[in-house]
């Protein structure tokens, strides 16, 4: 079995998968619980300055779902923690004793001034946490008061608030950001540049999730009101998986650790975080969805694939995808493929060929025994049919030899590699050589 | 347990008295709210699915199945009764098994079709429950049409007529609609009265004038109705019943099992219908499980379905020879009877086996019996009728016969498997085709 330890900006834990700062780290009880599970760390949820905050004492969140009522996207309106700092300190020390071998990250919320960042920070010191997040990307009720992600779409401010901290602890820093930004590598150089130790991305989404269509408002609704809240859960993990990558491939951000959140809930999903560059992940949804036992099929799924790829610890998956992620003018054009569908999987549904032909090329024939192939002349290899089709692996995309001849174009697929760059109909084109 | 069980000859109340209202109850409890959101979940949404081609009347399954799913069951049964507009009858009698559900990709995915019966159910239970009729009548068009059948054949017709607006008057021998809805379905298929509910329902269309106890060739002639009305459809169904061809067959408790199945469904109290210790059924069919399986329902020791071929042949679905084998309805194959004896009334009925090709093999089995149902096919009945093909009334794809202005569908009329669905279909189209004749 492949070995799991972790070590992340100097923190170390049994395995690469955290609880992400949220409700479910919000005290003592549940986080032993979660350590007991087999989580190899948390991220404390978000202590501010008391007075504590207060929540809503209506509904906190909203859901989206698929098919029998599995949650695939969570939204939610909570604030930081509303128990007094002191508790949440004491509970933070006894848990972090109890657990040594656990990672214990403290996330951090205070207003934005120097002063109650150099006083919050000896009392996390003091309970032995092994390092601080800076909690810049909750999206909905701190950032009106000028927290949150307030703090995190303002370059400037995370710049200067992660140069305070590191100033005023010996603690490794981490800057959570927000995702409700137009280019995320921004707020990961101000970071970098205040001497953020890592980032983590991403916090949740501005969102809302649903309308009540009798009272007309949005939900979750509070008294017949509704406001925005923070969205996560699988459906944002493509989001989080291309911001990211944004932040590995940028050459300048290529040493920031990341630590990789956003809808992680199967091993799977996690090892594509660390593919991308994330040097662990931190899970919230999943967790509060299924209970803590997930992290054990985490565990297991991952140490299974390292073992099957000969990976004996996580370092060597990290960043392993990077490389192939690039821009769209750098893929290759000469690469042809066409639909495959395998008759002995077929169930004949029928939904490759609605979709192909109502919404795409025409390129699914079907015949009166409701038998549906693959017309080469048309198919485009767009994908659709693979994507809709109910049936794993019943439709693939095959590659054309080079050589052969499209039937589609009626030209010999091209042996080398060419892209829009240098593509005679791209008007900017630069001369082949 | 009672005593009277064991008790030989015929008698009521072989149970203890609670036991009846478990027994009878309904075969499939409908779907709840929750169950039908689930089952509506693993809907594909096919292209072209496979399932509506599946279905006699065509129902839209797909497209009701979302609408269950998205909240609004009374837009998916609007959708089922534009189709089939005894589509809550057809939900607790179809053989969804050898139709739809046969059809349904995730039966050949996974082995467990989408409950297409039980969501057709939840969605036409939804709309009906609240007595809502989705359908208005089209303004008068001043033609009558005679409809002789109030069973689903002739409810369907005359509901598309009158919902054309056409007048319609249908006539029908027995003294309650429904025909074989209301007198030849188990009464675990279809309980607490649904189906003159479904009558009720259906009539609020408006337009539909109902005669019981009006049959052909006593009150009403085909003659008759010809001469009075602008169209005529013929949907009574099959009246006669299949002699068994066995010496003795006269004898005292050789009785039709449709008779006993209608008579289960119109006593007030099941506990109050006498039965046989040891039942013997002839046929293969609906009718012969229906038959068998209510038998051991009322308590019958030994119930044993004698079918002269194999299995395989059964006209009855395997869901159907499972559900009597789950009851303990012993089903025996490749054996016809040859004399029934007693003296006066049945006391033993004696079958030779058969081979494959029905010869005799000189093996004989006796089985005792104090009931013996012949269901073992019905027959039309009535003279001065159309002309036949086989022995049913001869249509065309329209439901035409060989008459002029007269109209068949169901099982008296040639086409289709006689089932509550087909009728209905049938109904349906001949109603189209006599709008389009007389409106033109």
């Amino acid at each position: 079995m492949a070995d799991l330890r972790s070590e992340f900006v100097g923190i170390k834990s049994p395995n690469p998968f955290w609880l992400a700062s949220a409700p479910p780290t919000d005290k003592e009880y549940n986080v032993r619980r979660a350590f007991e599970a087999g989580w190899g760390g948390v991220v404390w949820k978000t202590l501010g300055i008391d007075p504590a905050v207060v929540n809503v004492n209506g509904p906190r969140y909203g859901a989206i779902y698929g098919a029998d009522r599995r949650l695939l996207g969570l939204n939610n309106i909570e604030l930081i923690t509303d128990r007094p700092l002191a508790l949440n300190l004491q509970e933070i020390k006894t848990v972090k004793r109890d657990y040594p071998d656990r990672a214990m990250v403290v996330s951090l919320m205070v207003p934005c001034e120097e002063e109650p960042w150099k006083y919050i920070l000896p009392l996390v010191e003091e309970t032995g946490a092994d390092g601080v997040e800076l909690n810049f990307g909750c999206p909905h009720g701190m950032s009106e008061r000028g927290m949150g992600a307030a703090v995190g779409q303002v370059p400037e401010y995370i710049e200067m608030v992660t140069r305070w901290v590191k100033a005023s602890t010996r603690m490794p820093v981490i800057v959570k950001l927000t995702p409700n930004i137009a280019d995320i590598r921004k707020p990961a150089e101000a970071a970098q540049r205040g001497g953020a130790d890592a980032v983590s991305l991403i916090n949740t989404i501005n969102s809302i999730t649903s309308v009540d269509l009798d009272l007309f408002a949005p939900e979750p609704t509070i008294d017949g009101k509704g406001a925005h809240g923070g969205y996560c859960g699988p459906a944002v993990k493509p989001i989080a998986l291309n911001m990211v990558a944004e932040i590995a491939r940028d050459p300048g951000l290529a040493n920031m650790p990341i630590s990789g959140i956003g809808g992680v809930t199967t091993w799977r999903d996690a090892a594509e975080f660390i593919a991308l560059g994330a040097g662990n992940v931190q899970v919230c949804t999943a967790a509060m969805t299924y209970g803590f036992k997930i992290v054990q099929e985490m565990i297991s799924g991952l140490s299974e694939y390292m073992d099957e790829k000969g990976m004996t610890s996580v370092d060597q998956l990290v960043r392993k995808a990077v490389p192939n992620v690039t821009d769209w003018n750098q893929l290759n054009l000469n690469y042809i493929a066409k639909a495959k569908i395998n008759q002995d999987l077929c169930i004949s549904c029928g939904r490759c060929f609605a979709a192909c032909e109502d919404t795409s090329h025409q390129a699914i024939a079907m015949d009166e025994d409701r038998v549906f192939s693959v017309l080469d002349d048309e198919c485009v290899a767009c994908n659709l049919c693979v994507n809709v089709c109910p049936v794993e692996d019943c439709i693939t995309m095959e590659a054309m030899a080079p050589g052969a001849t499209d039937p589609r174009t009626g030209k010999a697929v091209e042996p080398h590699y060419a892209n829009w760059t240098t593509h005679p109909n791209n008007p900017a084109a630069t001369a082949a050589e | 347990m009672s005593q009277k069980m064991f008790e030989p000859g015929i008698t009521a109340g072989r149970l203890e008295a609670s036991a009846y209202a478990d027994q009878f109850s309904d075969l499939h409890p409908p779907l709840d709210p929750h169950e039908a959101l689930v089952a509506a979940d693993r809907c594909y949404f096919c292209h072209d699915a496979p399932c509506i081609t599946a279905c006699p009347t065509d129902i839209d399954i797909p497209l009701f199945i979302r609408q269950i799913a998205t909240g609004t069951p009374d837009a998916a049964a609007k959708t089922i009764l534009s189709q089939n507009i005894m589509g809550g009858m057809c939900a607790r009698v179809c053989p969804t098994e050898q139709l739809c559900e046969q059809a349904c990709v995730r039966e050949i995915a996974e082995g467990k079709p989408v409950k297409i019966g039980e969501l057709q159910r939840f969605a036409t239970d939804h709309l009906q429950q609240q007595g809502k009729h989705p359908f208005e009548r089209a303004a008068p068009t001043g033609k009558r049409v005679a409809v002789v059948g109030a069973g689903p054949a002739g409810l369907s017709c005359a509901h598309r007529l009158a919902m054309m607006g056409h007048d319609v008057v249908v006539h029908d021998a027995r003294p309650k609609p429904g025909g074989l809805n209301e007198y030849g379905i188990a009464t675990y298929k279809t309980p607490n009265g649904f189906a003159q509910a479904e009558v009720d329902w259906l009539m609020q269309i408006g337009g539909i004038t109902m005669q019981t106890g009006s049959a052909l060739g006593a009150e009403i002639t085909l003659e008759g109705l010809k001469a009075d009305y602008d169209a005529v459809f013929l949907g009574m169904g099959l009246g006669g019943v299949n002699a068994l061809g066995a010496t003795g067959e006269d004898k005292d408790g050789v009785l039709d099992a449709v008779d006993f199945i209608a008579d289960l469904r119109q006593a007030g109290d099941v506990a109050q219908v006498p039965i046989g210790r040891d039942v013997v059924v002839i046929g293969g069919g609906m009718t012969a499980i229906d038959a068998a399986v209510q038998a051991k329902l009322l308590g019958a020791l030994n119930v044993t379905l004698v079918y002269r071929r194999g299995r395989d042949r059964m006209n009855a679905s395997v869901f159907e020879q499972d559900l009597a084998a789950s009851k303990g309805v012993r089903i025996v194959n490749q054996a016809v009877p040859v004399a029934v004896h007693g003296n006066g009334a049945v006391r033993e009925i004696e079958f030779e086996y058969v081979d494959a090709d029905m010869q005799g093999t000189g093996q004989m089995l006796r089985l005792a019996a104090d009931q013996v149902f012949k269901a073992i096919g019905q027959t039309l009945q009535g003279d001065a009728l159309p002309a036949l093909e086989g022995r049913k009334i001869k249509v065309d794809d329209a439901g035409r016969t060989s008459v002029d202005g007269v109209w068949a569908g169901g099982d008296c009329a040639s086409g289709g498997d006689d089932l509550t669905v087909t009728a209905v279909a049938e109904g349906r189209d001949a109603a189209m085709d006599i709008h389009m004749t007389l409106v033109g």
